[in-house]
């Protein structure tokens, strides 16, 4: 990753790099540290009393039968969602990939999802499938499927997946897009054919040369699942019915925001910002090394 | 020599006029949680006292949903920005009074500012709920409504019921769901919004059954929780096997449920009695509201429910000038006047909360053109107020009802009793008061 | 020889297609329609002609009617915002991501790894000590404290990082040997031969600003600055019913301009991602 050819100087990169350091220390170091600071106290909301309490929050967190269950809900959900929007993604691209008419706007019409927001996609999505009164509620109903997020915890995680991933697809499609665009035509076009062997030269000649793009995607996709999602499923369920879609980072938003309980919440956000600490150095571990061949 | 002086003194006092003249008018703000119909008219209302004088005006701000107003406010105090008013939601209540500093209590704004601010003039149900345990009060009161039981007529009669004999009990209202399922005359019998504070903090107040420990929690800080009691048990009982029986539907918490019921799905529900102007703008079908139905086996005669919805807070910040705490208690003042708070009232559905505002509106002539729309008033007014159904106070009270609903929601998916349920939200939900206790008095 | 039409392809590509565009056009529909008719359940699939005229309603409207400001505001406010975030964080991130690329300086490991650990701190876990920040320095409720904080983040540094990295080395010697100082370098070579980058990264972060919710929420403590985004989500508040012909309305009102800049840079976009890939 070391380039050989470099310029002089010692002032200007200084000068460069100081506005991206100026915020960077601003808006994340100094907010970080007061997170970690807030974790060893307990604070009321409105920070009159405060006392020091050790690590008796995350104790508090660690033997919490409710974060551990937000815990594996989190992992499932983005398990879930990764591998949803992952295929969905791969699939199309693979056929929008394929010489056939009307390529271009079928991949315009691919893409476009990408800017869609999440809490616009949960508004949107609030309206259709309102109890009871809600469109697609209403067509499932007459199929005699009784549809009711509201109530029914396993339909609700169902739908926050769903939803997730919809909203991812088009991300991951524009990747593997791009990610195709860079196999070489002749590869491509030996593996088009059709049918079973045209699926075993997809796995074993094109797949491969996907790696790269694909455990970029995983990462971004877990990230995107565990973090990205708050606004989605705070508007939808709000972690409800009972907590289940209760994400890691909707209890931290509860916790803090809504319970008040900044200490606890604060503890919580130390734990996530360790596991985001922990993705990021996978990723760029992975980035460094495919930057040096 | 005094002739004098007061010729000196002459100029100085032009000067005073001058400058009063010349600095612009107090702005003070308001944060508030009214969307739609409602922040329209809280805008007039506004803009209403901003014409009446000239020394202050009002900026109203609509800052989203009521959790996100607390929040917004409480992080704008700490940074020192906190708006000179902040509408806090029912359940905020005790947060606020343990706010200390943050906070100018209306006795103490009156006092500090001159401007009576009278508890007297306000409804008791509505006066306890915002007040310390000794009647001071903390907030001054403005949207309130209360719970009642609202009907589908169309449906009652489908299912050959008359709409006009009243369901009391709720013996009366099985029967009632019975015969709305077996002829078919509407998809649900019998639903309800807002769960927790229909089924169990208006459950409590109208059966005189203690919520928690220390007069509900006004009488200190470190209240124990009483929600796994027998009444409580009971309740939830009748509705987890109303449930079962395929009488009632559970359909989602707080206001979300609303809509089912508007759409003409159900035959029953519980929801604030200020959905009135909603109805009567959506439905298409008849509809009328009664009391809450009771359990003989608790109580023989219910008494009077409580409030909810929000009241106004003034907010402190450094450096903020008497002059702007003046504006806040004259605009509290405003809005308590017998005109603003039946206007209000009419034009909302919400209950008014002074008692000059109610007579005003009766005088109008409001209630007997809109049949029903006292049933509110009449029913937070139907008894003296007992320790019981004055208001619960406890600090984490949005998760306690959080709470609560999760165990209800857990119970019907997984069969679980109501004692089981309600053992596991005691303990859960006694953890947050225990905490609340502990950060807010440490 | 003319090819057989690949079926299948076209059967799973309209499927897609289908299954985003479904949902968008029910929104569509849904926004001609009455709100009383919308909350009793009854929502056709066709939209009423006589019902387009909401969303010249709604631009006029939004928010208005409670103390906040109409639609068209929010919009203008959220394209500020989205522009301002995208060239704001490409101007920081290309600078620095340069110095690091091209430089060795003091600590310029320490710098790369302060900006790096940021990298995907969400807003939801420090937004109370960043509120703070910000009210220190007097920023809240203006557009630069609306912008700033999410202009922080290190994802397009690492980005430009990563694109500077597969510059050849022949290129900056041949540079020099004209005699191009860095910063000539850097605008007349390194940006030019970035450009697929540069739009790919333009597109990607105006929509991450115009999609932001929790961060405009707190930080825009009176109707001046609220975001389209913002306000629909507000708009279906559970305190009163939603209107919801008009909040349909403005959440197509509130797609257009970022589906617009997706497409409209759809080449680039693609071909940056490409080339930022190898």
């Amino acid at each position: 990753m070391e380039r050989r050819t470099l310029f002089n100087g010692r002032l200007l990169p200084a000068v460069l790099v100081l506005p991206q350091l100026a915020i960077t220390i601003l808006f994340f170091i100094l907010p970080a540290y007061k997170a970690f600071a807030e974790s060893v106290r307990a604070t009321d909301a409105f920070g009159l009393h405060t006392s020091f309490v050790g690590f008796a929050n995350f104790l508090h967190l660690a033997r919490s039968n409710l974060y551990q269950h937000a815990m594996i809900r989190t992992g499932v959900f983005c398990v879930a969602v990764t591998v949803l929007a992952m295929a969905a993604g791969l699939v199309l691209a693979v056929f929008a990939d394929r010489a056939i008419k009307g390529r271009a706007i079928y991949r315009t019409l691919l893409i476009w999802p990408y800017a869609i927001a999440p809490a616009i996609a949960s508004v949107i999505f609030v309206f259709l499938l309102q109890p009871q009164i809600g469109l697609i509620t209403n067509l499932l109903g007459r199929l005699g499927i009784d549809f009711d997020y509201a109530t029914n915890g396993g339909q609700a995680f169902l739908l926050i997946i769903l939803i997730a991933a919809w909203k991812q697809v088009s991300y991951n499609f524009i990747f593997y897009v791009a990610g195709l665009q860079s196999v070489p035509r002749s590869v491509i076009e030996a593996a088009t054919l059709d049918g079973a062997r045209g699926f075993h030269r997809f796995r074993t000649m094109i797949w491969p040369l996907l790696t790269p793009t694909t455990f970029f995607l995983i990462i971004v996709n877990f990230v995107y699942a565990a973090f990205d999602t708050f606004a989605l499923i705070f508007a939808l369920t709000a972690g409800g019915p009972g907590t289940a879609t209760e994400t890691l980072v909707v209890k931290v938003y509860r916790d803090g925001v809504i319970n008040l309980d900044l200490g606890g919440s604060a503890a919580q956000s130390v734990i996530l910002m360790a596991i985001i600490v922990g993705l990021t150095a996978i990723q760029f571990r992975y980035t460094g090394k495919r930057a040096v061949s | 020599m005094k002739r004098r002086t007061l010729i000196a003194a002459a100029p100085a006092t032009a000067m005073v006029a001058a400058t009063a003249r010349a600095t612009a008018p107090t702005t003070i703000t308001l944060w508030h949680a009214m969307s739609g119909a409602l922040g329209q008219k809280l805008q007039s209302i506004v803009d209403a006292f901003n014409k009446s004088q000239s020394a202050a005006q009002v900026e109203a701000v609509y800052k989203g949903s009521y959790p996100e107003v607390l929040t917004a406010t409480i992080a704008a105090w700490r940074a020192g920005k906190a708006p000179s008013i902040a509408q806090v939601f029912d359940v905020g209540t005790a947060d606020m009074l343990a706010a200390g500093r943050a906070v100018v209590d209306v006795w103490k704004l009156a006092e500090m500012t001159g401007v009576a601010i009278e508890p007297a003039t306000y409804i008791p149900a509505v006066r306890g709920y915002y007040s310390l345990n000794d009647g001071r009060m903390g907030a001054a009161p403005f949207n309130s409504s209360t719970a009642v039981m609202w009907i589908n007529e169309d449906a009652f009669e489908k299912a050959g019921l008359d709409p006009k004999t009243p369901l009391a009990t709720w013996g009366d209202v099985i029967k009632a769901a019975r015969a709305v399922k077996a002829r078919g005359a509407a998809e649900i019998p019998v639903m309800t919004s807002w769960p927790t504070w229909v089924h169990f903090e208006q459950f409590a107040a109208i059966h005189n059954v203690e919520y928690a420990t220390l007069n509900d929690g006004f009488g200190g800080p470190k209240p124990k929780l009483m929600i796994d009691s027998a009444p409580f048990v009971k309740n939830l009982g009748t509705l987890l096997s109303m449930q079962k029986e395929g009488l009632f539907k559970y359909e989602g918490r707080d206001g979300a449920p609303s809509p089912i019921f508007y759409a003409g799905k159900a035959a029953i529900t519980f929801d604030s009695s200020s959905i009135y102007g909603q109805l009567k703008q959506s439905a298409k079908f008849k509809f009328s509201d009664t009391y809450l139905p009771y359990h003989p086996s608790v109580i023989k005669k219910p008494i009077n429910s409580i409030i909810g919805g929000a009241a106004f807070w003034a907010m402190t910040a450094p450096h903020r000038s008497k002059t702007e705490y003046h504006a806040v208690a004259e605009f509290f003042r405003f809005i308590s006047t017998p005109k603003n708070d039946a206007g209000w009232a009419e034009a909302t559905g919400y209950v008014p909360v002074t008692e000059a505002g109610n007579a005003l509106i009766t005088k109008q002539g409001f209630y007997a053109a809109n049949p029903g729309t006292d049933i509110a008033v009449k029913q937070l007014t139907r008894s003296q107020v007992t320790k019981y159904s004055r208001g619960i106070r406890l600090g984490g009270m949005p998760e306690i009802r959080v709470i609560i609903e999760e165990e209800w929601e857990r119970a019907i998916q997984n069969g679980a009793s109501a004692h089981t349920a309600l053992a596991r939200a005691q303990r859960r939900a006694q953890a947050m008061v225990d905490r609340f206790a502990r950060t807010a008095h440490a | 020889m003319t090819r057989k039409p690949d079926y299948l392809a076209h059967a799973i590509l309209l499927m897609g297609v289908l299954i985003f565009i479904f949902p968008i056009w029910v929104t569509f529909a849904g926004a001609t329609q009455s709100a009383a008719a919308i909350n009793r359940g009854d929502i056709s699939l066709i939209p009423r002609l006589s019902g387009l005229v909401v969303f010249v309603q709604a631009l006029g409207l939004g928010n208005a009617a409670k103390g906040g400001v109409p639609v068209w505001h929010m919009l203008l406010v959220s394209f500020g915002m989205a522009l301002g975030i995208a060239i704001g964080k490409i101007a920081i991130s290309a600078l620095s991501a340069f110095a690091i690329a091209f430089f060795r300086f003091p600590f310029r490991m320490l710098a790369f790894w302060l900006i790096f650990i940021t990298l995907m701190l969400p807003v939801e876990v420090r937004i109370i000590p960043t509120y703070s920040v910000m009210s220190d320095f007097h920023l809240i409720n203006t557009f630069t404290g609306l912008t700033m904080p999410l202009i922080a983040s290190a994802t397009a540094t690492l980005l430009f990082r990563q694109v500077f990295l597969t510059i050849p080395d022949e290129l900056v010697e041949a540079a020099k040997l004209d005699g191009a100082g860095p910063m000539r370098f850097f605008f007349d070579i390194l940006l030019p031969v970035s450009g697929a980058n540069l739009a790919a990264l333009f597109v990607i972060l105006f929509i991450y600003g115009w999609n932001q919710y929790l961060w405009p929420l707190l930080v825009a403590t009176n109707g001046r600055l609220d975001t389209i985004v913002l306000g629909i989500v507000q708009m279906i508040n559970p305190e009163a019913l939603p209107q919801w012909n008009f909040v349909m309305a403005a959440t197509i009102l509130a797609l257009i301009p970022p589906v617009l800049v997706v497409i409209a840079m759809q080449r680039w976009f693609v071909r940056g991602l490409t080339e930022a890939d190898k």
